[in-house]
């Protein structure tokens, strides 16, 4: 935390979200979960109710007004998701439903069109399953290879044993920006060049980062960037994916449908161009305008702040909770955001999430969609405390006392 | 909801310390293997049937406190038991874990096995308590051969 970081008025800002006001078994809510999801301001909340009370029809479509509006507030909020991440046009822009749906995209348009028999697709060894599964959907139609660059005991990529995988049989490195299951931040910008270097194009999977990392998207040099919503503030059931508009370009569409098009007739169809090309169907409009408005909120705070907010919440939580002789971190990369990982000697992580439930207390447990992470470190499961803008340091005391009490009762 | 600390009884605890039964049986021991693809867990039942008896019965596994307990309480419950009277018995645990016994019902359950009846209190860890059951159903069900079940 750098001395010049103006404070963040942490009251305020959790003023912004009714759930925090909530109780959970009589006790008041302290969600540690926000890698999971976010919850959500009032402000997203309100834009989504009023689009639907007052703004509500499909774009593209009517001649009328309301539809010309709907339209051009879909075209509006990519153009702040570009904005958001800097991407060259709004036209590479793709919205979807999440990162997941962005990185099976790109494994369908982009791999199954690309990719030859013996090509290779070099993954990570702490990626999360929607960063492995859809590259190996098409790697078993297309007879590829998927590989996973090494991680070391504190939860980092090794580097080097990534190097040694990058040949020229690799087509593509899919990479997390920001561990879901240990908070490691990767080098990207780094990580792109040595796959640009090899022949390969470089995904970013920016579930978790989004919303703690400042993304510039032409700055880390990737050529795919996916990211969701509902981790950003925003509604759940929307994303989008960033990609390079010559590489778009040259993808097949991957759904067909309206809105998709160019003409159809039964001998054949020709394709939209950008973005809609991979936009086929009804598109989830009020998910778009509500994105806008999560990143509206987002961007009303100083990032510096609330990174030192959160760097300090870490910090914080690493301190307390990891200086229990009972406790071990599972994760401690030097560059980390957002996430406590950790086991507790003789309580299973379930146990200590029902325990920590009935004190009012939200935390994940679980392999975190990363079994092969769990695997590298010998574990079935984790309890993951995430951090967000809106956690204090009471959140950590309670976490703390809640672990406390799972040892007493469990151990 | 009920409180934590009924779920988490004496005999659940002590179970989940100390668990019964906890191994490997060689020779011509039937097996099993359960899976929880929601959480990770998992749980191996070996299995002797002598005649129409449970003879013996062990299990490993990682778990939860609720699943370990549950797998170790399981053994005590069917060892020395007819077959028929094992599975009827898998029927009735997870009857009671779904909450589907009154109290009256309750009772007539093995005393030690009445404690997983507030595990209906807790929806999610419902699959805890009854995974060793569905996977001792599958050891009884089966013949020599190794046999997954893959819990929905």
């Amino acid at each position: 935390m750098t001395a010049t970081a103006p404070a963040l008025d942490v009251g305020l800002v959790r003023a912004q979200f009714p759930i925090l006001s909530t109780t959970a078994h009589g006790r008041p809510l302290v969600y540690l979960d926000s890698a999971a999801t976010t919850q959500k301001p009032r402000s997203v909340i309100e834009r989504i109710t009023r689009y639907y009370e007052r703004e509500n029809a499909n774009i593209h479509r009517g001649v009328y007004a309301l539809s010309a509006e709907a339209t051009a507030m879909h075209d509006a909020a990519r153009a702040r998701v570009a904005a958001f991440i800097n991407a060259r046009h709004e036209r590479e822009v793709i919205f979807t439903r999440g990162t997941t749906e962005g990185v099976n995209l790109v494994a369908q348009a982009w791999g199954h069109a690309t990719l030859r028999t013996g090509d290779e697709i070099v993954v990570t060894a702490m990626e999360h399953h929607s960063n492995i599964v859809p590259w190996q959907l098409v790697a078993a139609q297309r007879g590829a290879v998927v590989r996973a660059a090494p991680v070391n005991e504190a939860g980092e990529l090794d580097l080097d044993g990534l190097q040694r995988l990058l040949t020229k049989r690799t087509k593509m490195v899919a990479v997390v920006h920001l561990s879901n299951a240990l908070g490691t931040i990767n080098p990207v910008k780094r990580i792109a060049e040595m796959a640009h270097a090899a022949g390969a194009l470089v995904l970013v999977d920016g579930a978790q980062s989004a919303a703690h990392l400042p993304v510039d998207v032409q700055e880390i040099g990737c050529d795919f960037f996916a990211f969701s919503g509902h981790k950003l503030f925003g509604p759940t059931g929307i994303g989008a994916l960033w990609g390079r508009e010559a590489l778009l370009d040259r993808m097949p569409p991957w759904q067909g449908g309206g809105d998709m098009i160019g003409t159809v007739s039964m001998e054949g169809s020709t394709w939209a161009p950008l973005p809609a090309k991979f936009e086929a169907g009804t598109p989830h409009i009020a998910g778009a305008v509500g994105l806008e408005a999560a990143i509206d909120f987002l961007a009303g705070f100083d990032p510096s702040a609330v990174a030192a907010h959160e760097h300090e919440l870490l910090a914080y939580a690493t301190a307390l909770v990891g200086a229990m002789p009972e406790v071990t971190l599972v994760g401690t990369a030097r560059e980390k955001a957002s996430v406590l990982s950790f086991t507790v000697d003789g309580v299973h992580p379930h146990d200590l999430g029902t325990v920590l439930d009935a004190e009012g207390i939200c935390i994940r447990a679980g392999h975190h969609c990363a079994q092969p992470l769990m695997r590298r470190f010998g574990l079935v499961a984790t309890a993951r405390a995430s951090f967000s803008i809106y956690n204090t340091r009471e959140d950590v005391d309670a976490l703390a006392a809640g672990v406390e009490k799972a040892k007493e009762m469990l151990a | 909801m009920s409180s934590v600390s009924e779920l988490y009884q004496s005999v659940i605890l002590d179970h989940n310390r100390t668990p019964r039964n906890y191994g490997r049986l060689e020779g011509d021991a039937r097996r099993a293997r359960g899976y929880n693809p929601l959480c990770g867990d998992e749980c191996t039942v070996w299995l002797k049937v002598e005649g129409d008896l449970v003879a013996d019965v062990k299990f490993e596994g990682q778990g939860c406190a609720i699943s370990k307990a549950s797998a170790s309480l399981m053994t005590m419950a069917v060892k020395g038991r007819p077959v028929a009277e094992a599975s009827a018995l898998a029927e009735r645990f997870h009857d009671l874990v779904t909450g589907k016994l009154d109290a009256a019902a309750q009772q007539t359950l093995p005393a030690r096995l009445q404690v997983f009846g507030n595990v209906a209190q807790f929806p999610v860890r419902v699959k805890c308590a009854s995974m060793p059951w569905h996977t001792l159903k599958a050891a009884l069900a089966g013949g020599d051969a190794p046999e997954l079940v893959e819990l929905k």
